[in-house]
């Protein structure tokens, strides 16, 4: 067998043809996470903003009460009333009357007309994290914009407004869960796409037919896997889009870089599929192995709880996840920006998992029936 | 039988579990012939081919096709084998031309010899029409004359059908018989299960299995002859008579 004739030629085409045939797996292949993400977008657009907020103002000075009137202003935070000390406002938000509070401290006013950078701060109820998250946006805005009346431009600093979380002290905030998504949903449609192609085969016959020809098992299992990676990269290329539009998710560090990375994560990913397929017999089963092996990852990768809080064996457990590297590198690069040199080692890593689920899935694959 | 023997079959075995599927099997098929497989539902036929074309590994017993040990070479055997499954083997999402190209091409039939091969399918199967049809939409009879060209693509030294004519009107079936004993005068040696005695008629030998014993085995005269009865089909129901009385 020459490259010319190697059979893996053929089976590339033909699943080429096929895909593009199936619209409906195709658009869906696409547009569930795109629909996913926007859902998830909106929910955040409408819920974060409009916090009932409390203040606590110990400064009294009109600059004081300006600062309070521009927050107040922005979109992000309703003022549902004042308080006159700190113990108040535990009972505030744990009543859930108050979401936020902001609290001028004193001496405020003094360090503002020392322009030493004055110092303000706003707690927030984070067991919430999109109401942290728009908390910290709204801040960080009015932070950005505001100066007392009055300030000569050049002297002007930013005032320093402090969130302080409560409740959640690692703020899993929006822009830490987005990054995170296109992790989840790559790993979720990769592994069962690919694993429902190969049943598909075996339980329309044509598995049969293909394996009686001279296919070997190498490329046969490359044919499955390559086009659905091509179909893995317009899917996160989607994601990114969207995220970016919608979601004005950061993207601080190198594109090349992240889809560098991810060829290790999909390839993985799709030897985690095909190996399930060696194991299942029809695609019910398939879609049931699938998210079985989706659920612990969405737990344990830290995706949705930090690693670093859970218990040693879920950490240790954590580690054999491809997607518990893919999240450091996507939220590397996406939130942080650092390069190569930071992620090397999930990188090797994940070429790892893309070497070992591919060549435990071609081995466990038989050319026969039982 | 001065022919080499295309097909050698020695004490073949095969068990699912607790059930004996085929029973210490042995046939001796020349080239170049048409040999039948007859048998009631369950008697083991499929289970027969899909040992000689490696897809079931036997539990006991050895066999040889084309002269190449199907246990110990399936690869190379797999190259001279053309295999018709009960179940068509066609993919519905691909037309004609594309299901042809496709099988052609995981037996190296690439490039102009590839195209080359392909159209002379169409061309002789009668395809022309047809060739940009979606396979899924083709009726019975033209499925199975597909399926037929799908599995006779690289010009195999031997060729196992398995059922190639259920649900498949009269018409048809000829056509196909016609394009069958076509192969068989080009030297390759035929395989085939049928439950249509008419078709048992046309093989040159048959073999008669019950519950995946070997019962008869020879021309269809012989086969009336050592079960005693008048006709094929006399012979075929005084054996699943004998299945219910057991
Ligand atoms: N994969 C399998 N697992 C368990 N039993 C099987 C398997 N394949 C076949 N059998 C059993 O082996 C016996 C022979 O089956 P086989 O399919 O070879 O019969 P057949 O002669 O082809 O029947 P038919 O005319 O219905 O196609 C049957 O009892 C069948 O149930
Ligand atoms: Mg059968």
């Amino acid at each position: 067998m020459s490259l010319r004739t190697w059979p893996l030629w053929p089976m590339l085409r033909k699943e080429f043809i096929q895909m593009r045939r199936d619209r409906l797996t195709l658009g869906m292949m696409v547009g569930i996470p795109a629909l996913q993400l926007v859902l998830f977008g909106f929910a955040i657009r409408t819920e974060v903003r409009h916090l009932p907020t409390i203040v606590l103002d110990e400064a009294h000075s009109s600059e004081s009460r300006a600062l309070v009137a521009t927050l107040a202003s922005s979109t992000y935070f309703d003022l549902v009333g004042q308080v006159d000390n700190r113990a108040e406002i535990p009972g505030w938000i744990g009543r859930g009357a108050a979401a936020a509070a902001v609290v001028i401290p004193p001496d405020f006013t003094r360090d503002l007309k020392r322009h030493r950078g004055a110092q303000a701060q706003v707690i927030v109820d984070a067991a919430d994290p999109l109401s942290s998250a728009s908390a910290l946006q709204g801040a960080m805005l009015t932070s950005l914009t505001w100066a007392p009346d009055g300030t000569p431009p050049a002297a002007r600093r930013p005032v320093e407004l402090r969130v302080r979380p409560w409740y959640n002290p690692m703020l899993a905030s929006s822009t830490y869960i987005v990054p995170g998504i296109i992790g989840v949903l790559l790993s979720i449609t990769m592994v069962i796409i690919t694993a429902m192609a190969v049943v598909r085969e075996r339980e329309k016959g044509t598995m049969e037919q293909l394996i009686v020809t001279p296919i070997d098992r190498t490329g046969l299992m490359l044919g499955k896997l390559l086009p659905f990676l091509l179909v893995g990269y317009v899917q996160m290329t989607v994601i990114l889009v969207l995220g970016k539009l919608l979601f004005d998710v950061p993207l601080r560090g190198g594109l090349p870089l992240l889809y560098l990375m991810a060829f290790p994560f999909i390839t993985a990913s799709l030897g985690i599929g095909l190996f399930f397929s060696t194991l299942v017999k029809t695609q019910a089963q398939a879609m049931q192995a699938g998210f079985m092996f989706v659920m612990p990852n969405i737990l344990l990768s830290g995706f949705m709880f930090p690693r670093a809080a859970m218990p040693e064996p879920a950490q240790a457990l954590a580690l054999t996840l491809p997607l518990t590297y893919f999240l450091e590198v996507l939220r590397g690069i996406l939130l942080r920006g650092v390069g190569f040199d930071a992620l090397w080692r999930d990188f090797a890593a994940l070429t790892g998992f893309a070497v070992l689920t591919v060549a435990l899935s071609v081995r466990r694959f038989h050319k026969t029936l039982d | 039988m001065s022919a080499p023997a295309a097909i050698r079959i020695e004490a073949l075995h095969r068990r699912f579990g607790d059930l004996v599927a085929v029973e210490r099997l042995d046939l001796e098929i020349p080239a170049g012939q048409i040999f039948g497989l007859l048998g009631a539902n369950g008697s083991g036929k499929t289970t027969t081919i899909r040992m000689l074309t490696g897809l079931l590994a036997p539990t006991s017993g050895r066999a040889w096709v084309a002269g190449i040990d199907v246990v110990a070479e399936p690869e190379a055997v797999r190259r001279r084998l053309g295999y018709m499954s009960q179940r068509f083997g066609l993919y519905d999402d691909l037309t004609v031309e594309e299901n042809l190209r496709f099988y052609a091409g995981l037996y190296g039939l690439v490039g102009e010899p590839g195209r080359a091969r392909v159209e002379e399918l169409i061309a002789g199967l009668g395809f022309t029409e047809r060739r940009r049809q979606l396979a899924g939409t083709l009726s019975g009879g033209w499925k199975q004359r597909l399926s037929l060209a799908c599995a006779t693509a690289h010009r195999p030294a031997v060729l196992f059908l398995d059922e190639p004519t259920a649900g498949v009107d009269p018409a048809a079936r000829r056509h196909f018989w016609e394009v069958i004993r076509g192969l068989a005068a080009g030297g390759t040696t035929i395989v085939v299960t049928t439950h249509y005695m008419d078709e048992a008629e046309r093989c040159e030998r048959l073999a008669m299995l019950w519950r995946g014993r070997l019962v008869a085995v020879g021309t269809p005269a012989e086969i009336e002859q050592q079960l005693g009865a008048p006709t094929l089909e006399d012979a075929f129901i005084a054996l699943q008579e004998k299945d219910e009385a057991a």
